[in-house]
């Protein structure tokens, strides 16, 4: 244990500014505008005419030291010792000249082996979880599950094809940390947990009970000790009550699959933002690939790709074309489990003679 | 180096492909590093992590673990099958707060990355789901080792647990033409608030700040914060004439007129005789989609600030939640106006913490007391600006109608 004597110092967040590009510190809040040269290629003109030239990279998330390494001598030998990412894992090299862009290009392609895109109407970089690798909670692993998607998908990080942008997360329990997203890949068990009532006394039980979404678990004393019970016919299998307590095992190997989602979006651009809906159901929850998840994902996508309009997201394009052509596009069927059962369900149907025959 | 390497047979499938492969990463780290421990420690780890991938199952559970004086910040990993895998049995992740706009200087990172190197596994993860750098791997003892050593150049623990979050913002005012406030400075400055809140964990459950620029809402800020900053502006949105011309020349009446003029969601645009855009303000909602499509030739007006909207979160546990508009429009000029931003953030949160139920989110709480309660609590008066539509129920007692009518006709005379 270390020997310091001095309390932590609650200093936290650092300073952004000890952080900026010197061009990004200069031109703060007076940047006039940006063009797109090249799929993952930027330029940001300010107000004084000042250039600034972003490429951006697909990074793997989770990183070695060489591998930061790498980045950082990259951003040394050509931005001036500055590098940012975004919000979906991409790495930016910034430089104000734009001489360097190509060879960024090829130190990025070659010494790190990471594609340049994730720009503009192009499919980014997914959003994920922990999963196996470190996660308390998952039932599958969204890293492996995200090498192999885009694995299969890198033309269209390294192209802007798509109508507009497509952010895809994908989540290993149904807390969902990867959050809404044009295309969605969650967990879905199949049935109720399993108790470990012996364990049971290592868990703060009000908080058990609490979480149930559905009111499903109640107390129940279990051979001479406190412990609960979960009412079948109430609960919905969705594990929140695993993250409260190790010991109401939710997972299953045998049985959970993967579901996925479509139409999420955060921004307010036009109709403002969506939540994502269920489009299929189901999936096999099948490591070291996932390929029928692959699958799913390229109906989605490629339908998309065919129909939608520029600058209209999945969620637009689909209730644009209707939920119909959207099931018929895709081959997904259309189930009873579609129709919402929630507190909003009203909101969910249709309640006009708006029909597309 | 004289150890056993575990094989990786369903692993090693995920070093194919294009797309730079984690698994190889964290390969190289075991066979490469110069440090023993960790070789032997990513061993272990791949194959816990081989294990997983052959049963379908996470082998990891929490504890606690954190570092003198804190109680949150650390994620303590303790594996079910250490005695299978011995060097990786410990595997906390230390989370620790990035600049505000994810900026780094390779000096900062690289000095991080030795003392990370020093007292951990090495392996790093920009960023977290939250928003943090994700140090992940090490033990209990060199948790407070490396915590120390960061602590002294300047980098503080993350929220963990129910407190409030690290922030996040988006690139906004150093780079992007859209920004309509100062991002990096409102993360900053309410988080860092909070810090007491951030490492002590004391509320019913997490509170979020995110912070976008505009209404692109690139951090995704109304659907994963409590606490949603969006930028926006009161006056007219500005435009260049010549650009649009420009752009028209370019691109083609018919594709101005399907791309950006009817795709205007409340019909505030129209091109005029001479490829000139008419733009009613009044009726524009600040939705960025024609400042997207043509960005040189219109900008966000000059009187700009943050709408704020309360209450987003994803869906433990009565669903999704979009934040809520609670404050239409702040100004964030002076000293005051920032002042006011922190006290707002003061308020919002003391009072969720005094009313919330455990494990309720602030969105959660809305939705149990009703938005009328909450704004009353927190000191806001109604604007129609929180609503899509009024309400539609006839079943509601008005008693104080009067009283709210001369209330808002008193507002609107002292606006």
């Amino acid at each position: 244990m270390s020997e310091s004597t001095m309390g932590p110092r609650n200093q936290g967040a650092p300073d952004y500014n000890l952080h900026l590009h010197p061009m990004m510190a200069k031109n703060y809040g007076k940047w006039d505008h940006h063009e797109r040269l090249k799929p993952g290629v930027i330029r940001y003109t300010a107000e004084s005419g000042d250039n600034l030239y972003v490429v951006r990279a697909g990074s793997p998330r989770t990183m070695s030291p060489a591998t930061v390494h790498k980045i950082c001598d990259i951003a040394d030998r050509f931005c001036d010792g500055f590098v940012r990412f975004t919000i979906r894992c991409n790495v930016e090299f910034s430089t104000d000249k734009a001489e360097n862009i190509e060879p960024i290009i090829k130190a990025v392609k070659e010494e790190l082996g990471f594609p340049i895109g994730g720009t503009g109407n192009s499919v980014s970089n997914i959003a994920h979880t922990q999963g196996w690798l470190h996660c308390n909670l998952p039932a599958t692993d969204a890293s492996g599950a995200v090498k192999a998607l885009m694995d299969d998908l890198i033309d269209e990080f390294e192209k802007e094809e798509m109508p507009n942008r497509v952010h895809i997360s994908t989540s290993c329990c149904q807390i969902n940390c990867g959050s809404h997203a044009d295309i969605s890949i969650i967990v879905q068990h199949h049935h109720a947990p399993r108790i470990d009532h012996k364990n049971m006394m290592i868990c703060e039980l009000p908080k058990v009970v609490a979480i149930c979404p559905a009111a499903a678990i109640r107390p129940k004393m279990m051979n001479g000790a406190t412990s609960v019970e979960v009412v079948e016919e109430k609960c919905m299998y969705c594990g929140a009550c695993h993250g409260q307590c190790p010991s109401m095992e939710i997972r299953d190997a045998d049985t959970d699959t993967l579901s996925i989602w479509v139409g999420g979006k955060a921004s307010s651009t036009r109709g403002g933002p969506s939540q994502m809906k269920l489009a299929v159901w189901g999936i096999p929850n099948n490591p070291p690939r996932w390929p029928e998840a692959s699958d799913a994902v390229r109906k989605i996508l490629a339908a998309y790709k065919e129909g939608g309009k520029p600058w209209e997201r999945v969620g637009e394009w689909i209730e644009r074309i209707g939920w119909a052509k959207f099931f018929e596009k895709t081959g997904f069927p259309f189930t009873r489990y579609h129709i919402e059962d929630g507190p909003d369900a009203l909101t969910t149907f249709n309640r006009s003679s708006h029909v597309r025959l | 180096m004289a150890f056993d390497k575990h094989n990786t047979p369903m692993l090693d499938q995920l070093e194919t492909g294009p797309w730079p492969s984690f698994i190889s990463g964290i390969k190289r780290m075991r066979d490469d590093h110069p440090s023993e421990t960790i070789n032997k420690t990513i061993n272990d780890l791949l194959g816990q992590l081989e294990h997983s991938y052959e049963t379908r199952k996470g082998y990891w559970k929490g504890g606690t673990v954190s570092v003198y004086g804190y109680g949150g910040g650390i994620i303590p990993r303790f594996s079910e099958v250490g005695k299978s895998f011995p060097e990786s049995k410990e595997f906390h992740t230390v989370r620790v707060q990035p600049p505000a706009g994810n900026h780094y200087t390779t000096a900062m990172l690289r000095q991080l990355g030795d003392s990370w190197e020093k007292y951990g596994s090495g392996l790093v993860t920009f960023h977290g789901q939250t928003g943090n750098i994700m140090f992940i791997g090490t033990d209990t003892v060199r948790t407070q080792d490396f915590f120390d050593e960061i602590n002294d150049y300047g980098w503080d623990l993350g929220g963990a647990g129910p407190c409030v979050r690290t922030a996040m913002s988006c690139i906004g005012a150093a780079r992007c033409e859209m920004s309509c406030l100062n991002e990096q400075k409102a993360h900053r400055l309410l988080v860092n608030n909070f810090v007491d809140d951030v490492h002590r964990p004391a509320l019913p459950y997490k509170f979020k700040f995110k912070v976008s620029g505009c209404g692109n809402d690139c951090q995704n800020a109304i659907e994963r914060a409590d606490f949603a900053m969006l930028g926006t502006w009161r006056d007219n949105m500005k435009v260049d004439q010549e650009e649009v011309k420009a752009y028209v020349a370019k691109k083609g009446r018919k594709y101005i007129t399907d791309n950006v003029i009817t795709r205007c969601p409340t019909s505030a645009l129209s091109l005029n005789d001479d490829d000139t855009l008419n733009v009613n303000n009044r009726d524009c909602v600040r939705c960025m989609h024609c400042l997207n499509v043509m960005p040189k030739a219109l900008h966000p007006g000059d009187d700009k600030g943050a709408t704020i909207c309360i209450g987003g979160k994803r869906t433990l546990k009565i669903g999704d939640l979009m934040g809520t508009v609670v404050i239409p429009f702040k100004k964030l000029e002076t000293d005051e106006d920032w002042e006011s931003l922190v006290e707002l953030a003061e308020t919002i949160i003391d009072f969720w913490a005094e009313n919330a139920l455990e494990h309720e989110r602030c969105g959660e709480m809305i939705e149990r007391i009703g938005l009328v309660n909450f704004l009353e609590g927190i000191g806001i008066d109604p604007d129609p600006n929180m609503i899509s539509e009024p309400r539609q129920s006839s079943y509601v007692r008005m008693d104080d109608w009067d009283e709210a009518a001369e209330a808002y006709f008193a507002r609107k005379a002292e606006a």
